[in-house]
């Protein structure tokens, strides 16, 4: 693969882990990264004494040094973690891949692990979040005093204006969960495996934030993924045939704020379009060229919207290209083939890559044929990232 | 303290913000300097770079730009349902507010709102928003605020 810059094509997703995905894992959230590593590096033949570098998610609660003793690494020469929620996933893939493109580490395992349902719920009223002492909390003062505090509350904020400008309906929302929820019926690892949803199933589930119904809104979940990271020369030898990383980008748009980008004309998610411009800037692709996405459903609204400014529709086009079934396994660019965070788990994204990764070495549950190149996208509503990933 | 309330952080660039609702005011930052307004507040102006900032007491007008109905899960110190709207205020600035004493399927996109306060306590009053009677500026559509 030739290099269109200086990150295209240099490193690879080699290995993958994860642990069940579960409401109540009954062990602590540094057990389960370990584990997940651990797994990761059994996937693609490494050990830890072959690990230099370690990335994580500024929310992880357990830190680069703690999952290192654990693992009984001896050294580590690269360590770092990226900011704001989920929208991290994709940019922890992409700090190992420019530490191992300039030659700053070897071998480097992205994780994240949480107790994210038996634990702290994310989809609660966070009262730490309003009061965390930096901008981030003096951010949330314009919202969380005012009671718009939970993720679904701001993506709702988002839906009804998007649900007005132009025309799209709570049915259209709903057929991304009836897509990931499909997805995840024929996938064992996913918590509602065997349970499919139809439209209508979607449409009788409780308002939890108007418009936004229960069926809109992912999971909470306890689990843990690792993705190991190496060099594309590294990767052809390794266990599993390589996802080559054709491009990693990360992306803040203007007047940027966490989950409450509220304040610039055209609200939406801009900083998604930051991330699409500079993934086929790297790639030399675009939007025709990959044969399906995995993109992040916190919410279903921000799914159509991703489309949008990734370039694979026009703006409030999404809902039209999202019917009669195109984005399911069996329609012309699928979404979310494991099931998605709707209906796999809410693994902050991770699971999502590690996806990406299973259809392009052709082991996904619901594999897609032919798929030489992918998309995948982190966090929506936040500073984000995003990757392509390629056979 | 008032128990189960959400307490906004405070810092010196958001005082005034605060000082004002205590005293029934909408406060909004202005650039003394070349006169921009600004919300939510911060130490410069986005304009001209400037760290000259004063305010404006606004109208207390403005108009629904969006809104949720929060039904689940609880919020402290709320008894639910509430309707939460963005607020585009008269005078160009976007800010988010409870709306009171308005059903959940009665609000809408381009309603008139006119801003009240909420006393919590002696440290905190929240600006809380009402349905307000028709003005010329709340009949816009989209396309034309843009």
């Amino acid at each position: 693969m030739t290099a269109a810059n200086g990150l295209s094509g240099r490193a690879a997703i080699a290995g993958i882990g994860a642990t069940e995905f579960s409401k109540e894992s009954g062990r602590s959230e540094l057990q389960l990264s370990v584990e997940a590593v651990q797994d990761a590096l059994a996937d693609c033949g490494l050990t830890v004494d072959d690990v230099d570098g370690l990335t994580t998610f500024t929310m992880d609660t357990s830190s680069e040094i703690a999952v290192a003793r654990e693992l009984g690494m001896k050294e580590m020469r690269f360590f770092s973690r990226i900011n704001y929620g989920g929208g991290a996933a994709c940019a922890t893939v992409q700090q190992a891949a420019m530490a191992i493109a300039t030659g700053v580490a070897d071998v480097v395992v992205c994780y994240r692990g949480f107790n994210e349902r038996s634990e702290s719920r994310f989809g609660q009223f966070s009262v730490a979040a309003a009061t965390q002492v930096n901008t981030n909390g003096l951010d949330n003062a314009w919202s969380y005093p005012m009671g718009l505090g939970t993720p679904a509350a701001t993506v709702a904020m988002q839906a009804t204006r998007y649900m007005y400008e132009y025309g799209a309906t709570s049915e259209d929302f709903g057929r991304v969960a009836v897509a990931d929820r499909r997805h995840a019926a024929t996938n064992p690892h996913a918590f509602f495996y065997g349970r499919p949803i139809t439209l209508e199933d979607h449409q009788s589930s409780r308002m939890i934030v108007d418009p936004l119904h229960l069926l809109d809104c992912c999971q909470e979940s306890d689990g843990a993924v690792a993705l190991v990271v190496v060099s594309a020369e590294r990767a052809a030898d390794l266990k599993q045939p390589p996802a080559y990383i054709t491009a990693a980008a990360q992306g803040s748009g203007a007047d940027q704020f966490v989950m409450t980008s509220y304040y610039r004309s055209d609200i939406g998610i801009p900083e998604m379009g930051v991330v699409g411009r500079e993934l086929w800037r790297q790639s030399g692709l675009g939007p025709a060229d990959m044969q399906m996405g995995i993109l992040y459903d916190h919410f279903t609204p921000y799914v159509l919207m991703q489309l949008e400014e990734l370039g694979f529709c026009g703006r409030g086009e999404a809902p039209g290209f999202v019917a009669d079934g195109r984005i399911e396994v069996d329609g012309a660019f699928p979404l979310n083939t494991h099931g998605g965070q709707l209906g796999e788990a809410y693994i902050h994204g991770m699971n999502g890559i590690a996806e990406g990764v299973r259809q392009i070495r052709g082991t996904s549950v619901n594999p897609v044929a032919g798929v030489s190149h992918l998309v995948v996208t982190a966090g929506t509503g936040v500073p984000t990232s995003g990757l392509v990933l390629s056979a | 303290m008032t128990a189960g309330v959400i307490r906004p952080m405070v810092g010196r660039d958001s005082q005034f913000f605060w000082d004002g609702t205590a005293v029934g005011e909408l406060r909004i930052q202005r650039c003394n300097a070349c006169g921009a307004l600004r919300f939510p507040p911060g130490p410069t102006c986005v304009e001209c770079g400037k760290f000259d900032r004063g305010h404006v007491v606004a109208a207390g007008t403005g108009t629904v730009f969006s809104y949720v109905v929060h039904r689940y899960p609880p919020v402290p110190g709320k008894e639910l349902p509430i309707v939460i709207a963005l607020i585009d205020l008269d005078e160009g600035v976007r800010m988010v507010g409870e709306v009171v004493d308005v059903a959940d399927t009665e609000i809408e996109i381009g309603m008139p709102l006119r801003v009240d306060y909420r006393r919590i306590d002696d440290d905190l009053t929240l600006p809380i928003w009402r349905l307000d009677t028709p003005r010329a500026s709340a009949t816009r559509r989209p396309e034309e605020t843009r």
